[in-house]
Order: structure tokens, then C-alpha cells, then sequence
């Protein structure tokens, strides 16, 4: 299993858009049981690293011969690589609004279905230096607060959480992506930050993170779905099929996703 | 200027991959041109949010050259006028930001500039911040750009040789006079230049910046910033955006090529 770097996808989706075909399309007929040599690729939101590395090699180990390809960035970065005809054929967004970029342009093969779901979490330094015990404490002037910005699923769950609760956030900075803000947090440069339990999770003793009642107001719900440009319509759908099995939900459990709703 | 019947012609076939390198170049500037949204430029270019990136930008690239031309014009010098065993060593080091991946350079900031960094503790008893603040920017963009700076204008100096300084000085200039009437004027356009590409590497700035001084509406989020962020929503804004750091670069290289040859 490789993972693929997003600027390496893009690179190739940008030569592919030059006209040069390369004639390895027009196979619509060997999907049937020949999946030797096949190379499945998956766009997945990042937060879904670990988790997808770990159900790809499950779905390599059961499929022979069959190659999985990761590709993980944020969901919208992936939705407009799709868009200008990236070779994905699974896509799994870490929110409804970028799949519903997918389905709006009808680019989906199988209709969306949700799979999991993540709350926000408060995140601080080990330790806890500046104290922080509930998200009212959030608002304190002194405090150098990080959050996503509102552009970004978990900026958006900020803000959503932040309105319900009646509360004004004036972080001192709104960051690009979930790992930039633990990075902000780990490195004592902020003293609390706003991200997913998942992300809380993965990033082990380097933070610590606690559940707030008013993260209920934002839920995310993370679909997954096939492309319909995907030349391995059968196996595409068999991984989608992995992810809402058993298997895969006891994988995504263990990250800390909670069930889709 | 030259008779073209007496110039040292070129061999034809290195137009083939010189045209290539150019078309490389210029064509996704031409794409960015193409899909710019015409009809919605205006607004989009002149939201609040757009307004102050590029204002915030211009500021602290200017803020920045001005410290790169401070520290890097003495750091020129001396790396230009020196000689000896470690001076190619201490040249690499000084140089490093050149290579480095910005974010590299971000994340050494902060381990230096930081709460908890080097020297992040002596900054908290003063009671300056440096994280977050607009004071970071300009730290970040002034790391990357410095070695531009110093790498052309030391050039700039080597070429230019020391005859004329050895002259001044025998008729009895003292070492700041030499360099201030002879060294600097006889080095300006190489200064400009240097300052130029400064500028420049000031204005497109993204790793070190976000690694180091965070994302905040006419804080922190400059212009390069401003334009990753609004991929994740308007895609056609990050494109109109992008158009405008073009149409500045070139303004930029347009007017340095304009002072260069004035001077």
C-alpha cells in the first residue's frame, strides 16, 4: 500500500488534463472477477488516516493482487481534484457540505452514506497551564485560543458550537487544518485549542484533550461514497462495503469516531 | 546595439528547450488569466478580507526587506571581504533559509522565538509576545528573504573588486568613508536587485508564516495565506486573489528593472 502525495496527484491529474491519453481507460467490461494488478485508489479527509491505512491493508490482504492507494488531504482540496478529473475511485469526505460538491456536479458512483461521526473536543497543552476547565473558560481575554478557520469543517463546528452556546470566540488564530492547530497547542503556543476527539486521540501524550456538553451542537458526519468515473466501479463499492461492515466500524470505534447517526 | 551579422550566434536546437522552459512558465499564468471570474473580480478583490491580506502583505514585505537590506547589506560585506578556511562554511550556514523548506524555517522560529523556545522565556519576562503577532510575520519573511539579499549583493561586490576602494583608502579615506562613498554607490544596482527578490520572496511567503506566526484576518493571514484559505469555500476567489499577487510580482520586477537601469 502506498500512500500518494497530494501534490504528486495533482501533478498527474494536471499531465492527464494536457490530452495525452494514455489509453488505459476503456476496460468497462473486465469488471467482473479480474482484479489482479488493479489498483484501487482512495481519496480519504485526512482526520481518516489512520483509520483508512489500516482498512486498506485489511482490504489488500483479503483482495490478491489488488493495490490500495491512499490519498489524504482535506476533504474540499480533494472534492475540486475529483472535480478536474482525478483518478479516484472512492471518496470520503470528512463532511456532508464537500460530498455534496461531489453529488451536486452528479460525479458520485453509489449514492452517499454516512459512516461515522466526530464531535469537538477542547484541547491544552499537558498540564493544563492555563487552566481551563469548561468551554465558557474559552473566552477569556488573556488567553491565546486556536481554532480552525470557519472555512474548514472544524472552524465550522467552532462557530456552529460558539452561536448555540451564546458564546463569542476571539481566537488569536484561525488555522488552515485540524493538525495545524495541535501543532500550535503541543508546541505551548496556544494554551487551548478546538478540534475533533479523534484528532485528540491520535495525537497521544502530546496534548490533552476533554469532551464540553456544547459540542452536541456540532456534529460532523463523515459520508463516503464511489466515483462515477472510477474504472473499479465492483471493488470501489467493495471497499465502501468494508467501511460500513462490522470490521470497519470496530476500526473507526477504536480512533474514537462515534457511529453515524 | 550589437550589428546581429557579428553577434556569436546560438545553436538553433536550444531554442526547442528554451521555448519549452518558458511555455512551462508561463502557461499556468496564462491559466490562472483564463479562469479568473471576470464578472465578480471587483468584489472579490475588494472584500474586507482581501483588502487587508494584501494591505497586511505589502506591509510586512516592505517592513521585511527594509530589516533584510539592515542586516544583510554588513552580512554581504563581510562575507564578500573576508577570506579563510571557514568562511565557506560559515557562508553555507548563514545561506541555509535559501534551501530550506519555509516550513523547516517556521518550525526552527518557533523552538527559537517561541513561548517555550530559545529564547521565548527572556521575551515573556519583557512582556512582548512574538507568536500570533504581525511581529512574527515579518520575522518569518524576513528569515526567508534574507539570503537572497546577501547571495546577490555579495555577487555584486566580487564582481566589482576592491581597485577602487584600495584607491580611496590610500588617499586617506577611512574604512566607513571607503564604504559609504565608493563600496555602496559602486554596488547600488546589485543592491536593488538583491532587495527586489527579497521583496518578492517577502511577498510569497506561506510555510514559515503559517507554521510560526498562525492565521488571523489582518493579523497575521497575508495575502498567500488568505488565498489557501478561500480554496476551501470560493475557488474562484482564491483565483482572483492569486491574480493580484501575480499582478504585483510583476509590478515589482517591472519597477526594479526600471530603477536599474536609471541608476
Amino acid at each position: 500500500m502506498r500512500r500518494v502525495p497530494t501534490l504528486a496527484v495533482a501533478l498527474v491529474t494536471v499531465l492527464a488534463m494536457g490530452g495525452c491519453g494514455s489509453g488505459s481507460g476503456d476496460d468497462g467490461g473486465e469488471d467482473g472477477g479480474d482484479d489482479e494488478g488493479a489498483t484501487l485508489t482512495v481519496y480519504a479527509a485526512s482526520s481518516l488516516t489512520a483509520t483508512f491505512e489500516q482498512l486498506g491493508d485489511a482490504f489488500e490482504a483479503d483482495h490478491d493482487g489488488v493495490e490500495v492507494e491512499l490519498n489524504f488531504a482535506g476533504s474540499s482540496d480533494l472534492v475540486a481534484q475529483i472535480q478536474e478529473g482525478a483518478p479516484a475511485d472512492v471518496f470520503a469526505s470528512a463532511d456532508e457540505a464537500n460530498m455534496e460538491k461531489l453529488t451536486a456536479e452528479d460525479l458520485q458512483g453509489s449514492a452517499p452514506e454516512a459512516f461515522a461521526s466526530n464531535t469537538l473536543e477542547i484541547v491544552v497543552p499537558p498540564g493544563n497551564p492555563a487552566g481551563i476547565e469548561s468551554f465558557d473558560d474559552l473566552t477569556e481575554a488573556e488567553l491565546n485560543l486556536v481554532v480552525c478557520a470557519p472555512e474548514v469543517p472544524c472552524g465550522a463546528a467552532a462557530a456552529k458550537i460558539a452561536e448555540s452556546a451564546g458564546v463569542t470566540l476571539t481566537p488569536v488564530s484561525e488555522e488552515q487544518s485540524v493538525t495545524d492547530v495541535l501543532a500550535k497547542v503541543t508546541s505551548g503556543e496556544a494554551d487551548a485549542g478546538l478540534v475533533y476527539v479523534t484528532d485528540v486521540r491520535a495525537a497521544g501524550d502530546g496534548v490533552e484533550g476533554f469532551e464540553f456538553e456544547e459540542s452536541a451542537a456540532a456534529v460532523n458526519v463523515y459520508p463516503i461514497a464511489t466515483v462515477a468515473a472510477s474504472e473499479n466501479a465492483e471493488l470501489a463499492q467493495q471497499f465502501v462495503d468494508l467501511v460500513l461492515s462490522d470490521e470497519g466500524q470496530q476500526v473507526l470505534a477504536d480512533a474514537g469516531f462515534a457511529p453515524a447517526p | 546595439m550589437t550589428d546581429p551579422r557579428r553577434r556569436v550566434g546560438v545553436p538553433t536546437w536550444i531554442y526547442v528547450p528554451a521555448l519549452a522552459g518558458a511555455a512551462f512558465v508561463l502557461l499556468p499564468l496564462l491559466a490562472i488569466v483564463l479562469r479568473t471570474p471576470w464578472s465578480r473580480f471587483l468584489d472579490l478583490i475588494t472584500s474586507e478580507a482581501s483588502r487587508e491580506a494584501l494591505l497586511l502583505s505589502l506591509r510586512t514585505s516592505a517592513t521585511s526587506t527594509l530589516l533584510c537590506v539592515l542586516f544583510g547589506v554588513p552580512m554581504a560585506t563581510v562575507l564578500a571581504r573576508s577570506e579563510g578556511r571557514w568562511l565557506g562554511v560559515v557562508r553555507s550556514l548563514v545561506l541555509l533559509p535559501l534551501v530550506l523548506p519555509p516550513v523547516v524555517g517556521g518550525i526552527a522560529l518557533l523552538y527559537t522565538f517561541g513561548r517555550r523556545g530559545l529564547l521565548g522565556e527572556t521575551f515573556e519576562v519583557l512582556g512582548v509576545q512574538v507568536a500570533f503577532s504581525t511581529t512574527a510575520v515579518v520575522m518569518a519573511q524576513t528569515f526567508v528573504a534574507l539570503p537572497f539579499l546577501v547571495v546577490s549583493l555579495e555577487g555584486a561586490l566580487r564582481t566589482a573588486g576592491q581597485r577602487f576602494e584600495v584607491v580611496a583608502a590610500s588617499l586617506g579615506a577611512s574604512p566607513t568613508t571607503v564604504f559609504r562613498r565608493v563600496t555602496l554607490p559602486m554596488v547600488l544596482p546589485g543592491l536593488v536587485s538583491g532587495a527586489v527578490l527579497a521583496f518578492a520572496r517577502a511577498l510569497g511567503e506561506f510555510g514559515a508564516t503559517i507554521t510560526f506566526a498562525g492565521s488571523l484576518q489582518g493579523v497575521t493571514r497575508t495575502l498567500p495565506l488568505e488565498i489557501y484559505l478561500r480554496r476551501e469555500t470560493d475557488a474562484e476567489a482564491a483565483v482572483a486573489l492569486s491574480l493580484v499577487l501575480v499582478v504585483v510580482a510583476v509590478l515589482v520586477i517591472g519597477f526594479a528593472r526600471q530603477g536599474r537601469s536609471a541608476l
